[in-house]
């Protein structure tokens, strides 16, 4: 039952990746590009990472895959804020 | 084989090989660099389904992480240094069709040549396993890798410490006197980021070296890893390179070594063989050089990612100017 | 298939790629990053000749070579990448 919800949690995340996927490959500019794969594979990363430390054999592997979902959150949030920051401030604009 | 694995295998390898593909035939240096890192970190995932974590946390933090930044660096400098002449960074004179061709003609030959070898060796080759496994309550620690690495072929670890020496000693003498690109402005998100990660990759760093001693980690990853440190202190500008610091930096950069042949010397004056240690103060002794190895490699990729000495610098400019 | 074998291959071809690279690249920065592939290419290769199939654990000396060749490759690369950046000073004065 619990790998099963694990399974569901896993797969369901997959489906967030492949959405963040399609939208950088289809998206027109960079912005939109960013909008899809940081908020799509943010979701996605939470769901997997739910489902594997479900399934994690020990509570110190389910914390430690707990820390390794959120410094990946804050290091792609900032990666995301860096690239679009270095694109505006590539097009000319005033950064604030 | 029905594996269900073999079909990510097959996609991974699949990854891989388009990734460096792609990496060498894209025009801009930037995306280059990028695609470089991503073919990096799938390299390290191979690994790890090869049984090779060790292996795969070096290529990720030394072979991906660390020479990523370096060139992410090197192209930060040669745009800066370049300006709009972006013809700079191409040699002037085109190289012949011929020339091309013969080249990849050459390259053709011995990459089949190495397929035709690695396909018609024996399955399985004798390997080492039973001879490590069998020496492995002698060497101190309990994991094989680590116990290879600082025991049984400590010579081979102490040459690998020396070519880093030598390489922050050269790159300190290439570049005296060269003038620097300004480090890019990174923003206030990215100063938030640096605080939150910093006491991390510090515990993360400390965490890899000692568990070295009984799982995959150890002295190369965990000071790889507090390299990062420097690289944050230094994007950050929360540490400027100061001339007066060249002490302790050179302090840092020989320590390693130091300690290491000390270790060995010493060894070898009980009346043993170089790095024979004695059994009961191996995992003190193997802990004692990984820990300052561990220092001299964190100070010494930060020092190849800063690149010029601090004070030559300052000097040479004034002088120009 | 085995691992060793799809890994084996790809091993093999990274390397060759990174032997045209090096070879036929226009730019200095990317002969030394297909110098670099080729180490990755020549890792693989000792990689997969200490893998065993899973219950036996592989051969941890070619994992202890592989460990000491990245470390030589980034020293190598770190001077490579110096050099690049001294050649680029000198020929910048030489035009101005």
């Amino acid at each position: 039952m619990l790998e099963l919800f694990a399974a569901t949690l896993i797969t369901l995340g997959t489906v967030f990746f492949i959405a963040g996927t399609v939208g950088l490959l289809r998206f027109p500019d960079i912005y939109c590009r960013l909008h899809a794969l940081t908020k799509a594979d943010g979701l996605g990363l939470a769901l997997v990472a739910f489902g594997v430390a479900i399934l994690a054999a020990t509570p110190g592997a389910a914390f430690r895959i707990a820390l390794i979902w959120f410094f990946i959150a804050v290091s792609s949030a900032t990666c995301g804020h860096l690239i679009a920051r270095h694109a505006r401030l590539a097009e000319g604009g005033r950064h604030d | 084989m029905t594996d269900p694995l073999v079909i990510f295998d097959l996609l991974l390898a699949l990854a891989i090989v388009a990734l460096a593909i792609a990496a060498l035939s894209v025009r801009d240096l930037y995306a280059m660099i990028v695609l470089f890192v991503i073919f990096g970190l799938l390299s390290a995932l191979a690994w790890v389904r090869l049984s090779a974590p060790d292996v795969a946390l070096a290529e990720a933090a030394i072979g991906t992480g660390v020479t990523g930044a370096l060139l992410l660096k090197t192209l930060h400098h040669l745009r800066f240094a370049s300006g709009q002449r972006s013809a700079c960074m191409t040699p002037a004179i085109p190289v012949p069709t011929g020339v091309m061709l013969a080249n990849a003609a050459f390259c053709g030959l011995i990459t089949l040549g190495l397929a035709v070898a690695f396909l018609g060796a024996p399955a399985a080759g004798p390997g080492f396993d039973a001879l490590v496994a069998g020496a492995m309550p002698a060497s101190g620690v309990d994991h094989p890798v680590t116990g290879v690495l600082l025991n049984f072929r400590a010579y081979d670890t102490l040459m690998e410490v020396v070519v880093l020496l030598a390489a922050v000693v050269a790159v300190w003498q290439i570049e005296r006197g060269l003038s620097d690109a300004p480090s890019p402005e990174m923003g206030e998100v990215w100063q938030g980021f640096a605080r939150l990660a910093l006491p991390a990759i510090v515990v993360v760093g400390t965490y890899l070296l000692w568990v070295g001693a009984e799982a995959p980690g150890g002295a190369f990853q965990g000071g790889a890893v507090l390299a990062a440190v420097g690289l944050l202190l230094l994007l950050t500008r929360a540490y400027v390179p100061q001339p007066h610091h060249r002490g302790i930096a050179r302090g840092a950069f020989v320590l390693g070594t130091g300690v290491f042949a000390l270790v060995a010397l010493l060894v070898a004056g009980g009346g043993r063989v170089a790095f024979e240690y004695p059994l009961d103060h191996a995992k003190t002794l193997i802990l004692l050089i990984e820990g300052m190895v561990t220092i001299s490699i964190a100070v010494t990729l930060a020092a190849l990612f800063h690149g010029r000495e601090p004070v030559a610098l300052r000097k040479e400019v004034r002088h120009d100017t | 298939m085995t691992p060793d074998l799809i890994y084996g291959v790809t091993g093999i071809a990274v390397f060759g790629i990174g032997l045209v690279g090096a070879l036929c690249a226009q730019e200095r920065l990317r002969r030394v990053l297909a110098l670099k592939l080729c180490s990755v290419g020549a890792g693989f290769l000792l990689v997969v000749g200490a893998w065993r199939e899973p219950p036996d654990t592989p051969d941890p000396v070619p994992h202890a070579l592989v460990i000491t060749g990245i470390v030589v490759m980034v020293s190598a690369t770190a001077v490579a990448l110096a050099l690049i950046r001294r050649l680029q000073t000198l020929e910048a004065e030489d035009d101005a």
